[in-house]
């Protein structure tokens, strides 16, 4: 006989009331889908009285918004309370510093934009205009205004620009101000890092030096 | 039903009044009917523009307070078919309307008119908000200086959160001969900045000067570069598509002459 497809959701019984076993190799989303049907579908099975429910989530992590979906789900059977969701080993939630949020617009003079994690923003930051990241800021774009990388201290954050005429930096408690003129000879992708606790600000290509472990080369060996 | 277009620039002396004059009298000459707005109440200058400052007898505060029809506000233009204005008061401040009473009279305009131009108060603040209210359309009037394009940018950004179609750009005041030797930012920079569409340039000229003493909008009488940049302007505006102008003549002449004489 063939190997059986594991089911995406399994349901047991137990002492203190229903395990939800979530398969942690298929989409999430696939998992949603089945989770509806079975939920939807076998009407007759879930009326009953209050029943407490724990959801397993196997090695994997949802963010915020995935965990609001499975809840909303869980809303179709009212008798039906969820009493915890857990990971193996480790906390169900995806740290939402982590991961990289992406943007596309101007940020005109006085507009903000405030990110968690790192922000890619597809789009120009104008005079007058900011943006806040927990994280480190990539601009795919012109950084005209202001940019506040790691603002709750996180001192490791960079800010990147492909046309890098920041009037004001800052990273995490440091803060340094543009020059009064900018040279023609500067322009250029650009990034700024703390170096000693100083602002400093260096071409795109120095970047591997910041970041050694991140530098890609063509490998030699032919596979 | 006819459209509103809000001008506006966040910024004061960039020119809002002579644009929105301008325009306005170039679409009435190109035979549409319009009526010009002024919502800077207790700064009335519109009427002085279009010279019809001794006709005013009702205003639009009258309007929205009742004391009189809006048909016997309005002041017709003699110099056109069917232009008309509607002047701000001079006696009261902005407070004296609100964003929903401005909101309901210009939609009673829009069905009289092809195109309601309203004159905002330079600012952002009440007589602004008021002012943008029931427009679908706006222009951001801006010259090419740092001050002028950042209050632009502001005034672009507040419009974005409006049910409003993106705002178009006019340059105004330009000078080629500065942005040639670097005095001032060329247009190339100033689109860049401010990312929207250019609905034109109109350069810097004396004569819009003495035709706002005479009271006679410029696109009346002169076919000075001005001139035909706001007729330009109008036309792009109902639709059409014009080239932008080349403002510097000199050079041409001297390419041209160039040319003739086989050295270019």
């Amino acid at each position: 006989m063939g190997k059986m497809l594991k089911s995406g959701v399994t349901i047991k019984g137990t002492r203190n009331g229903l395990l939800f076993l979530l398969d942690d190799v298929r989409p999430f989303t696939v998992i949603l889908n089945e989770l509806r049907y079975k939920l939807e579908q076998s009407a007759n099975i879930w009326d009953g009285p209050d029943t407490a429910v724990s959801i397993r989530l196997g090695q994997r992590q949802i963010t915020r918004q995935e965990e609001t979906e499975l809840r909303q789900l869980f809303a179709i059977r009212r008798n039906l309370i969820i009493r915890e969701i857990e990971a193996e080993g480790m906390p169900y939630l995806l740290d939402e510093n982590r991961g990289i949020q992406i943007k596309t617009g101007t940020i005109r003079s006085g507009q903000m934009l405030e990110q968690r994690g790192d922000l890619l923003l597809l789009g120009d930051v104008n005079p007058g205009g900011s943006v806040r990241s927990t994280g480190s800021i990539y601009i795919l774009g012109a950084l005209r205004g202001l940019a506040h990388a790691g603002i709750e201290g996180d001192d490791s954050c960079i800010i990147a620009a492909s046309i890098f005429r920041p009037t004001q930096l800052r990273i995490a408690d440091a803060i340094s101000r543009a020059p009064d003129k900018w040279e023609e000879s500067e322009l250029g992708s650009k990034f700024a890092y703390l170096l000693d606790g100083q602002i400093a600000v260096d071409k795109m290509n120095h970047l591997g030096q910041l970041w050694p472990d991140k530098v890609w080369k063509e490998s030699r060996l032919r596979q | 039903m006819g459209e509103a277009i809000v001008v506006t620039s966040g910024k004061g002396g960039v020119g809002k009044s002579t644009t929105s004059c301008n325009i306005g009298v170039s679409l009435a000459l190109s035979d549409k009917k319009v009526c010009l707005v002024d919502t800077d109440i207790g700064l009335r200058n519109l009427d002085v523009l279009l010279g019809l400052e001794n006709r005013i007898v009702f205003d639009l505060v009258d309007v929205i307070e009742e004391n009189c029809l809006l048909s016997q506000a309005l002041i017709k233009d003699q110099r056109c078919e069917e232009l008309y204005l509607l002047p701000s008061a001079q006696a009261k401040d902005k407070s004296a309307v609100s964003a929903t009473q401005i909101n309901r009279l210009i939609s009673q305009l829009k069905e009289q008119f092809d195109y309601v131009i309203v004159d905002c108060p330079a600012g952002i603040e009440r007589g602004f908000k008021n002012a943008i209210r029931g427009a679908e359309r706006a222009i951001v009037v801006t010259t090419a200086e740092n001050t002028s394009v950042r209050d632009a940018d502001r005034v672009i950004g507040l419009l974005e959160k409006e049910k409003i179609a993106p705002p178009k750009l006019i340059i105004n005041r330009l000078r080629p001969k500065m942005i040639k030797n670097g005095g001032m930012m060329d247009i190339d920079e100033v689109t860049a900045l401010l990312a929207i569409d250019l609905l034109g340039v109109v350069p810097e000229d004396e004569e819009i000067i003495r035709a706002g003493n005479l009271g006679e909008p410029l696109v009346f009488s002169t076919r000075s570069p001005a001139s035909r940049a706001f007729y330009n302007i109008a036309r792009r505006i109902q639709g059409e598509s014009i080239p932008l102008l080349t403002f510097d003549r000199e050079k041409k002449m001297v390419t041209k002459m160039k040319k003739w004489l086989g050295f270019a």
